[in-house]
């Protein structure tokens, strides 16, 4: 092994360059829109040909969906979650698992332009859906206004819920929730931040509404 | 204090890694990208005591995808050697994961099931059929036998109460916390023959590097953790804990990387928690409020196998001028997993407790509550006979009063009302002790004018990457963005846990202490150098700024690192910073302190608390990241809402199971419970504590806050609860 | 989570046979995943009905509304008719669960709920809604979340939902349709009380489809509103929640309509509180008298104590509110 580090912590001025190695499946979709071919049931993985084929794969479908502009046609285990096909398998992490049950909103993905918890949305159920996640929201190198206010008011610590707080933020300001902060903390409700930045988040919230 | 100019430390900046974590790319625990990764989920006991008589793993094993089922009957055997040098309690022997048959406590992991994806994995989890011989498990703390008990003693209490014109006497009750931060503990375990790495969510890479290697019996060295962010722990990722243990475990079986993301309900058993507490409090005082006699009674919960003990006994000692105190600290061994410190561990139950009773006398006393504890304020602390370091108490009080319109209290209870509402306010000291620990760092100073430090640190949300940076960027003068600040490997050079509110004073004063080196390497190198414009000037004469070598006096001599470094042909400066720790015989006696108010609002009728406002300010010596740090005292405060108001782990004491594993049933705060926080930092530093003057800040700001939810809750409603959290039921 | 087939349909009459067939019918999804992910629901065939043609909310002729069963609660709680005609609806919506939550749950799906009882939801533990016959561990366990009415030995457990206590009060019809055709179940015979058999939650048949909610035409003026009494500000369940709705004419309460939450096995229709309200006149004292007898027959149990005195003093400042009296 080598003595040095792998520099496995990012660095403040250039975020960690997103692995080419997560599950082979991701080679099998293309980046490009249009027609995609899936590389096989999610649910046999890239195991398949191991020991895992003597059992009868799990019922699984083909779906084909966009995220963050980019069309994937997969074929998913039927009880796959949003929430894990994007962080399991399209290589999307920015959407978080807190408590898998709808509990606490750091899954929140915008799907069609609504808000939801990924966690608690069948993947196989998402024909035709467009899906929008943390990683979709800036423009280029350049954030979104709601992303930019957190980190002007310093509205998260430990930033787990964060991705989920400021894509439910992007609904919560499309909804037109943001008339008060007494609103906009309701209407933020469903985003539990444990670090307790509910202050700060409030005041990013109306400073991307406009209230500020 | 640094002869350097302080351009960064102080300044109100943005978090270096904001960013990475806005944009979603900041890599968590379970999120970095291992190639060839398995899923594994555990199988917890269904019983809270006993044995395991038979395991079937057959279903598990006949569905597609599921690689294997590991439990006592299959695993290897583990050395489990001692690990002295780790948050592990020293009175006990660990729990050893599939080492034996027994159940010691509802939730023990007793097999895990390893499957190439996540949905086969936990499938097949739910199906291994787990056969017990159940006994009946003791949860419950009121009735289960306790230890012999930790005393202390200064004189004689039990005479002076006896002896007290004013007495007070209750028992409180604190209900166990559990941390629930918004990241699931998880870990990615591979072995490369006979080498370990893990990603892992936890607060010190160096504990859960020893604990795995003295578990595996593999050298320390073998053994490489890397965390490079911690999505929120507040205390429950100091130690390592079995799971960590169960994804080596289930990757070295099976020989491919393992991935273990534990589900929220199991937070709640394969990680600690604030052990809940019976308190009793006496309190002797005179006509006027002087305090003759504090007697501190206290079962804590611990569990069968491990003695869990934390600090709750130093706020009885020191916090108020007492001539006679005694304590008696009892733990109770439970057939429950073994706590853990959170937020402010030990001295938080402690406040709750002695403000609390301190309300109570002040009430009795007809003495308003600030002047009750000024009353009281020591000269210095009276249980180690040494004056404080630093100690604003006094000025926490004045200046939190005035802000917070204290005048505006009325000293009857339930003396205001708005329609349903009855308003009241609270308010509270807060203390907690200034930790330091030995600490390493090493800094690199390129030859472009960039530098790295890298300590083996943490950051779970109070902002280490950013703080660290700005202490590194001052001593080597140079701007924030040539820092790069690296932590979470335990290849980095060696921390402290990221814990007590000692990472800054710790690990910042060896990153200080190294930049410090790089600095006079530097200067040394430029002072020597007849080429250097700054050549034959006195080395103290010299300070860098922005990158740039030059004299105190005359800016324009000077050059840039670069040109130095690259004229006398060197790659980089380096040196490892340290910091050695506290003396070993202090001359100070060493506290962060805080005066913590609230506004409350009851609805009369309901019963329901709504906390309208709250102020905390806080003495915790120097402020290296204002605008972070006032977002650490607004979370301390939330979270401190929460073990008011809310928080409440639920056993049934039936079977030992936990009725309330999971988020929608065990309340955290939310966003509309939590309306005006306000933090003030007194401007100061302590220069007795530490080289760069800090106190520690992020325990002690949620230390305080119950108790002054609590006394504003009597203030508005003229009832006193003892018992935490306060929910409608106690108010009706 | 167990495996199962997954299909979609985009007409009813293929969703009938579907259902006839024993497939489950998801449309929010967000109780049945969730319970499927505890392995508490095992269906072996999820049909997909979010397709279908349910998603509008009507006008009925006489005055009332028809909730299509596929609305989400976001869209039922912000349609201007919802909100104006009955805000106790729209108000025990945005009272319920998450902005999230209610972008996907719909108003089928939210009255078909299933109880949050912890007891319930752990597969590990008895109980006889999950397994008839192997106990129920609430009766003697924590029970500070249960019921205090309409419990049996059996079963404690509350039914969770916010809007259909609503419906409960305005005594809504839900409109099913099955094999034999289209029928209208009167609320307060949808929902089941548990007795002995309290995995048996709702009156439908085999395969049946929840079409809509009907709310029936109720006279003008009406006030109405939802007041949901819960530890924390937002994203809980209730421990006691009032629906009350008030016809008032020429100084005199003509109609009352009111039922509680959080209290019952199912949805609580108050008539005793209902019947003291008619013909009288709003003052402080009636409501209290009135919401004196909100609670009569309330068994409560060790940890729930508390709910018998809550219940009425939450119905009590609910009418106050909704009467407009101070």
């Amino acid at each position: 092994m080598s003595t040095e580090p792998e520099a496995p912590a990012p660095t403040p001025a250039d975020g960690p360059s997103s692995g080419p190695t997560r599950r082979t499946f991701i080679a099998t979709t293309s980046a490009v829109g249009g027609v995609v071919i899936a590389g096989g049931a999610i649910g046999g993985g890239f195991l398949a040909s191991d020991e895992a084929d003597a059992a009868p794969a799990a019922p699984a479908s083909r779906v084909s969906l966009t995220v963050n502009g980019t069309r994937h046609t997969v074929t998913v285990d039927n009880r796959t979650s949003l929430l894990d096909l994007l962080r399991e398998h399209l290589d999307l992490t920015g959407a978080k698992k807190g408590c898998d049950a709808g509990a606490c909103g750091a899954c929140t993905v915008l799907v069609d332009g609504h808000r939801q918890n990924a966690c608690l949305t069948l993947a196989v159920r998402l024909e035709g859906a467009k899906v929008t996640t943390i990683e979709g929201l800036a423009d280029g190198e350049r954030l979104h206004p709601l992303q930019q206010a957190f980190i002007d008011e310093d509205a998260f610590q430990c930033g787990y819920c964060t991705p989920g707080q400021i894509v439910s933020g992007v609904g919560c300001i499309k909804e037109g929730h943001t008339h008060s902060p007494e609103e906009i903390r309701e209407w933020m409700s469903g985003n539990i931040c444990r670090c307790g930045c509910y202050v700060k988040i409030v005041r990013a919230v109306e400073q991307a509404a406009g209230r500020k | 204090m640094s002869p350097q100019p302080q351009a960064a430390v102080g300044a109100p900046l943005s978090r270096v890694e904001g960013r990475l974590k806005v944009t979603g790319k900041a890599p968590y625990a379970a999120e970095h990208d291992i190639k060839g990764v398995v899923h594994a989920v555990i199988v917890d006991a269904s019983i809270g005591r006993g044995r395991i008589t038979s395991i079937d793993t057959d279903d598990a094993l006949a569905q597609p995808g599921v690689l294997k089922v590991i439990h006592h009957g299959n695993a290897p055997k583990l050395p489990y050697k001692d690990n002295p040098a780790s948050n592990n309690p020293p009175d006990g022997r660990r729990l050893r994961v599939f080492q034996d048959d027994k159940v010691l406590f509802h939730g023990q992991p007793v097999a895990v099931v390893v499957a190439t994806t996540l949905e086969a994995a936990q499938h097949g989890a739910s199906l291994v059929k787990v056969a017990y011989d159940a006994q009946k498990p003791s949860t419950d703390l009121a009735k289960a036998k306790a230890d012999k008990p930790t005393k202390y003693a200064r004189g004689d209490a039990a005479a002076a109460l006896r002896s007290a014109p004013v007495r007070i006497d209750a028992t409180y009750q604190v209900a166990r916390n559990h941390h629930n931060a918004m990241e699931p503990h998880a870990t990615i375990a591979r072995w490369s023959g006979n080498k370990l790495t893990v990603w892992d969510k936890t607060q010190w890479v160096v504990g859960t590097q020893t604990e795995l290697s003295t578990v595996f019996g593999v050298p320390a060295d073998s053994v490489r953790v890397i965390s490079p962010y911690v999505g929120g722990a507040f205390g429950s990722g100091l130690r390592c804990w079995p799971h960590t243990v169960v994804a080596a475990l289930a990757a070295r079986v099976t020989r491919r990387p393992v991935k273990l993301v534990l589900k929220r309900r199991q937070q709640y058993f394969n990680t600690g928690f604030r052990p809940s507490y019976e308190y009793r409090l006496k309190l002797g005082s005179n006509s006027q409020g002087r305090l003759t006699a504090m007697a501190h009674e206290m079962d804590a919960e611990t569990s069968s196998y491990e003695t869990f003990t934390e600090s709750v006994l130093f706020p009885g000692q020191m916090l108020y001028s007492t001539p006679n105190v005694s304590q008696a600290y009892r733990t109770v061994p439970l057939d429950v997993n073994t706590p853990i410190y959170m937020r402010g561990p030990g001295f938080a139950t402690a406040s709750f407790v002695i403000e609390s009773a301190m309300d109570e006398l002040a009430a009795k006393l007809g003495i308003d509550p600030i002047e009750l504890r000024l009353r009281n304020e020591p000269s210095e602390d009276e249980s180690k006979n040494l004056p404080f370091s630093t100690r604003r108490l006094r000025e926490c009080y004045t200046t939190g009063a005035r802000a917070f319109g204290w005048d505006q209290r009325r000293a009857k209870p339930r003396s205001r009302r708005e329609g349903d509402w009855l308003i009241g306010m609270g308010m509270a000291a807060g203390v907690y002790d200034t930790a330091r620990m030995p600490a390493q760092a090493r800094i690199l100073l390129n030859a472009d004018g960039t530098a790295v430090v890298d300590a083996a640190a943490s950051d779970m949300g109070p902002g280490t990457y950013t703080s660290q940076t700005q202490v590194a960027a001052d001593a080597l003068g140079l701007t924030m963005r040539s820092v790069t600040f690296r932590l979470g490997d335990s290849l980095f050079p060696p921390t402290p846990p990221h814990g007590g509110s000692m990472t800054m004073a710790s690990v910042g004063s060896a990153v200080l202490d190294g930049c410090n080196q790089v600095r006079r390497q530097a200067i040394k190198l430029a002072v020597e150098d007849r080429e250097s414009p700054l050549y034959g000037v006195e080395a103290e004469d010299v300070v860098v700024r922005g990158g740039r070598l030059h004299t105190k006096n005359n800016p324009v001599r000077g050059e840039t690192y670069k040109s130095l470094l690259s004229r006398n042909k060197r790659s980089h400066l380096e040196a490892k910073g340290s910091y050695a720790g506290p003396a070993a015989k202090e001359r100070h006696s060493f506290y962060a302190y805080n005066a913590t108010f609230a506004e409350v609002a009851v609805d009369a009728t309901l019963g329901l608390v709504r906390v309208r406002r709250m102020l905390g300010v806080y003495d915790a010596g120097r402020i290296i990241s204002p605008k972070l740090a006032e977002s650490q005292a607004i979370g301390g405060i939330t979270g401190g809402i929460g073990t008011a108001l809310l928080e409440h782990t639920v056993t049934d004491h039936r079977d030992g199971r936990i009725v309330n594993a999971n988020l929608a049933d065990y309340l955290v705060p939310v966003n509309a419970d939590v309306l005006d926080i306000q933090a003030i930092y007194l401007d100061g530093e302590d220069r007795e504590a530490d080289p760069l003057g800090v106190k520690g800040l992020g325990e002690v700001v949620h230390v305080g806050v119950a108790p002054a939810i609590a006394n504003a809750v009597f203030n508005a409603t003229g009832r006193r609860v003892r018992q935490l959290p306060i929910t409608a039921e106690a108010l009706l | 989570m167990y495996p199962f087939e997954y299909t979609r349909v985009s007409d009813t009459k293929d969703a009938l046979t579907a259902g006839r067939r024993g497939g489950r019918y998801i449309a929010g999804g967000t109780t049945l995943v969730d319970l499927m992910r505890e392995t508490v629901e095992r269906p072996e065939t999820v049909v997909d009905i979010s397709g279908l043609p349910l998603d509008e909310v009507t006008a009925t002729e006489r005055g009332g509304l028809r909730i299509g069963a596929l609305v989400t609660m976001s869209a039922a709680a912000a349609h201007p008719k919802v909100r104006t005609l009955f805000p106790v609806v729209s108000q025990s919506l945005e009272l319920s669960a998450s902005a999230q939550l209610r972008n996907m749950a719909t108003i089928g799906g939210n009255i078909m709920q299933r109880t949050r009882c912890t007891y319930f939801r752990d597969v590990t533990a008895a109980c006889n809604k999950r397994e008839p016959g192997s106990g129920c561990a609430a009766r003697e366990g924590y029970n500070r979340s249960h019921a205090i009415l309409g419990t049996s030995d059996a079963c404690v457990a509350t039914h969770p939902s916010d809007v259909a206590v609503a419906f409960a009060a305005l005594e809504a019809e839900v409109h099913v349709l099955g094999a034999d055709g289209q029928r209208r179940i009167p609320f307060a015979d949808f929902l089941l009380r548990p007795g002995s058999t309290p995995n048996r939650e709702q009156a439908l048949r085999k395969g049946e489809l929840i079409t809509a909610v009907e709310i029936p035409a109720l006279p003008r003026p009406l006030a109405s509103g939802y007041l949901k009494v819960r530890d924390r500000q937002s994203y809980e369940f209730a421990l006691t929640s009032a629906a009350v709705a008030l016809h008032i004419r020429g100084g005199v309460i003509r109609e009352a309509k009111v039922a509680a939450g959080g209290v019952g096995t199912v949805p609580w229709k108050l008539p005793a509180v209902e019947q003291h309200l008619v013909g009288e006149r709003p003052s402080a004292s009636l409501w209290a008298a009135a919401a004196a007898k909100a609670a009569d027959g309330a068994r409560p149990l060790a940890h729930n104590r508390f709910k018998t005195d809550l219940l009425k003093r939450t119905v009590e400042r609910k009418l106050r509110i909704v009467g407009g009296t101070k």
